[in-house]
């Protein structure tokens, strides 16, 4: 398989922060067309200034970043702003961790759902409006038609991270990021939308880039997991590898937070 | 619908209040206007004539209930100090302030909404401060010492514009809205600048949210990320923001008539409070609290059409 | 960082001139320059100098030592009006919003339709039912400040009023009154002094148009509105009269909104 994204010794520090302080501090990974990797660690490890940086969203005024973000070929931190938005919305989609507020409360779902093709594509309104559909079936939402119409506050939280996953994929991207996308979930609902994120990765061969602090949540979506603390990868390797036998003491101590009867089958 | 009618109702009530304390206002007063209208010096039987012709006799809830189904009507009571109708007296003039306040209106209108966008999208910190510094003083500008200063400025200056010599939109409609613009922007000018700074917060506030950074990550320019997604959650507040200066318009327009000697109801109304003449200060307070009621409503209807949160409730 | 300075900008800034233009007030209230009354045949409708900082008016009076009277007038009748609205609307919103009930329900739409108008007009109606000058517009515009106190301190109170620390202190038997203003009036500092703040100068806007529109203070007290109205007949020959009043009104309107900016950044911030 081909390599989709290959992340050098990325180093982020914010300008505000202390001398010597690092964000992210000499970050290596890189990731497969198709696959999906789990990036795990507690609030404040530094995981989503990663993704933040990968997705090119992290604000540029604020941040000193050095290192290298290849995504299909194209180095990331080097773009222009007009080459990184070519990128984003089409390549590379994100979901972020807050259905409700992430989409905007005043428009319809549809144009939501549909906006990347309107800047990146040259597709007509009803061919576009036929694209949204397609991607809200394949996200598996009920009745297409009718919640194109409709405005956020209709749904509720698990539909509407449905439709931000429709909104997604609607681009074909080859790299999802996908910021604590279950966090603000409930359970039942949780386990749907990793299966489905599972079943688009398969169907649209499209890479995921999952971040999560549940290593439990990871488990069960990624063959591969990276595991950062406080701005560095401190462990990688398989799920089953981490879980059978983690090889630093807080991969264990993530293992051990894990609040379930799994603890006893693992540790 | 159902929200618009309620609203309606409420507003009704609202009006039905104010009308009662207008009228209860002027009858606890202890001055009699038999007394200013007769001198001090009147015999009893002229006085009690004149309360019968006036109506002044009857019970209060009796004669609230005439004034209120008469006003409704059309017919606002007769003038004490005038001894004509009211709504005769009002009529010029009620026009003219009309033209007046929707003048500035539209003037609040047209040029806050711009600059606030304006406002709100500078990312040079240097202008950033200064439009912000700016603002700040012309808020603090009084509309009528601004008025003052216009007269000096294009008056007495610049020798553009003559202060008091008014026209009639009966004489000449062009002269009439030509000589209203001045006024009509010394009122607007601190309006604008409030609803600006009003705009650019709500514009700043907005583009912190969340579904900012969904339209950024799929590559949006910013101007599009405004233009499509900011704008319409920040003009929201605004809708209630601008009824509001709406009152504060009216109110202005009253003080500003007198900068420019507009024969207006400004000019009427305070003739009115020093001859103590209370059927013409009774129906423009009403007049005036109808039309901010009025205003209030329109913005709650707008602003309901505008926001789909509230339209479904 | 940035906001925090910003912010801190408005406060120090509208602060210093507030500051100062109280300091010139109240030493315009025991001494001025000239007399403000005294009139100077030989010096009439002079332009700023030296001798006379603002110039004089028509009649050869001193229009610097004239503005200082005028500013303390619509100072002082600014800070009663406050006083009165703040102190009858905190008390109102106090029990109000601590108490609840249909008495609470009642006064709050009372409030929230007397708020709904612009508060010069109906002090223009009080005036015209009370009378002119000083002591009717005072009590006019204090009056018609309750509500816009009352509502923000009633907020305040109905808020704390079921906060943890508050019920701990009625369980330990601690007394209404006491639980009022020792425990909760202290909290609503942070809304308080920006609606003081907004208030006086809603205060000194409300008295200047008055006074210009000859229904408020009437001569001869001197007032800012007053005077404005007077210098307007000048504005040819003194223009430099109506500049300076109604200069020195904008300052004090502009350093006061600076003020209750930097207050409310503040009180945003914590």
């Amino acid at each position: 398989m081909a390599e989709l994204l290959s992340v050098r010794d990325l180093r982020v520090r914010f300008h505000r922060a202390p001398p010597g302080r690092y964000a992210v501090d000499g970050v290596s990974f890189s990731l497969e067309e198709g696959e999906i990797l789990g990036l795990v660690g507690e609030s404040g490890s530094g995981k989503t200034v990663t993704a933040m940086t990968v997705s090119g969203l992290l604000p540029r005024r604020q941040t000193q970043v050095s290192g290298s973000v290849i995504l299909a070929g194209r180095e990331i931190l080097g773009s222009s702003e007009a080459q990184l938005r070519a990128l984003q919305g089409s390549d590379l989609a994100v979901v972020f961790q807050e259905p409700m507020t992430s989409l905007n409360p005043v428009l319809r779902i549809g144009p939501q759902v549909e906006e990347s093709l309107r800047f990146h594509t040259r597709l007509s309104a009803g061919e576009r409006r036929q694209r949204a559909l397609e991607a809200m079936a394949q996200a598996e939402l009920p009745d297409p038609e009718a919640l194109y119409r409709k405005y956020p506050h209709e749904l509720s939280g698990g539909m509407l991270q449905r439709v931000m996953i429709a909104a997604a994929i609607v681009s074909r991207p080859k790299l999802l990021l996908a910021d604590e996308p279950t966090t603000a979930l409930d359970v039942t609902i949780q386990a749907q939308i990793l299966a489905l994120l599972k079943k688009l990765s398969l169907e649209n061969h499209m890479a995921i880039l999952f971040i999560s602090h549940d290593l439990n949540v990871v488990r069960r979506l990624c063959r591969r997991v990276a595991v950062m603390q406080r701005g560095r990868l401190v462990e990688t390797g398989t799920a089953e590898e981490l879980f059978r036998a983690p090889r630093e003491d807080y991969t264990r101590q993530l293992i051990a937070a894990i609040p379930t009867r799994e603890r006893r089958l693992d540790v | 619908m159902r929200y618009a009618a309620k609203k309606l109702f409420t507003l009704i009530i609202t009006l039905f209040i104010v009308s009662l304390l207008a009228f209860l206002a002027f009858q606890i007063i202890p001055g009699d206007p038999t007394t200013a209208m007769l001198g001090t010096q009147a015999t009893p039987e002229a006085r009690a004539e004149l309360q019968a012709e006036l109506g002044l006799d009857r019970p209060v809830p009796v004669r609230y209930w005439d004034w209120l189904t008469s006003f409704l009507t059309g017919d606002f009571g007769e003038s004490y100090s005038y001894r004509l109708p009211v709504a005769g007296l009002l009529g010029e003039k009620l026009a003219i302030t009309g033209v007046l306040i929707l003048m500035a209106f539209l003037f609040t209108i047209v040029l806050s909404i711009p600059l606030g966008i304006l406002a709100g999208s500078i990312r040079n910190p240097v202008l950033d401060k200064l439009m912000t510094a700016l603002d700040q003083v012309v808020m603090s500008v009084p509309s009528f010492f601004l008025g003052i200063l216009t007269c000096y400025l294009f008056g007495t200056l610049l020798r553009v514009f003559v202060p008091g010599d008014f026209v009639s939109y009966t004489q000449d409609w062009g002269a009439f809205l030509s000589y209203l613009i001045l006024p009509a922007l010394s009122i607007a000018l601190p309006r604008v600048a409030m609803t600006v700074k009003m705009l650019r917060g709500s514009i700043l506030e907005q583009l912190g949210e969340d579904y900012v950074r969904t339209a950024r990550s799929r590559g949006l320019p910013r101007g599009e990320i405004l233009r499509r997604h900011v704008l319409k959650n920040a003009l929201l507040p605004v809708i209630t923001f601008l009824a509001v200066s709406a009152a504060e318009i009216m109110t202005s327009s009253i003080i500003v008539e007198q900068v420019f000697t507009i024969p207006g109801v400004g000019r009427l109304l305070l003739s009115s409070i020093s001859n103590r003449d209370f059927p013409v200060v009774q129906a423009i307070v009403v007049i005036l609290a109808a039309w901010i009621v009025v205003v209030n409503l329109v913005a709650d209807v707008l602003y309901q059409l505008a926001d789909p949160r509230i339209r479904l409730r | 960082m940035n906001k925090k300075t910003k912010g801190n900008a408005f406060l120090y800034i509208g602060g210093a001139s507030t500051l100062v233009m109280t300091v010139l007030i109240l030493v315009g209230l025991v001494w001025t320059p000239y007399s403000p009354t005294e009139m100077d045949p030989s010096a009439m409708t002079c332009p700023p100098s030296l001798a006379h900082l603002l110039g004089t008016d028509n009649f050869g009076r001193d229009i610097f030592s004239r503005v200082l009277e005028g500013a303390g007038t619509s100072f002082l009748i600014a800070v009663c009006v406050v006083a009165i609205g703040c102190a009858a609307g905190t008390l109102m919103g106090a029990l109000c919003g601590y108490y609840g009930g249909i008495p609470d329900l009642v006064l709050t739409r009372v409030c929230d339709a007397i708020t709904a108008f612009p508060s010069f007009l109906l002090a223009l109606v009080i005036v015209s039912v009370a009378g002119k000058g000083t002591y009717n517009v005072v009590l006019a515009l204090g009056i018609l400040f309750i509500p816009s106190f009352a509502r923000v301190v009633r907020g305040e109170f109905a808020r704390c009023r079921d906060l943890n620390y508050i019920r701990s202190a009625r369980l330990m038997g601690v007394g209404d009154g006491r639980i009022l203003f020792c425990h909760i009036l202290p909290n609503t500092r942070a809304v308080l002094l920006p609606a003081i703040t907004i208030g006086f100068n809603n205060a000194i806007l409300s008295e200047a148009s008055m006074s210009y529109l000859g229904i408020g203070i009437q001569p001869p007290q001197a007032s800012l509105g007053s005077m404005l109205s007077d210098s307007q007949t000048y504005l040819g020959s003194a223009p430099w009269y109506a500049l300076s009043v109604g200069g020195t009104m904008v300052l004090m309107i502009l350093g006061f909104s600076l003020l209750s900016e930097g207050l409310q950044q503040r009180a945003r911030r914590n």
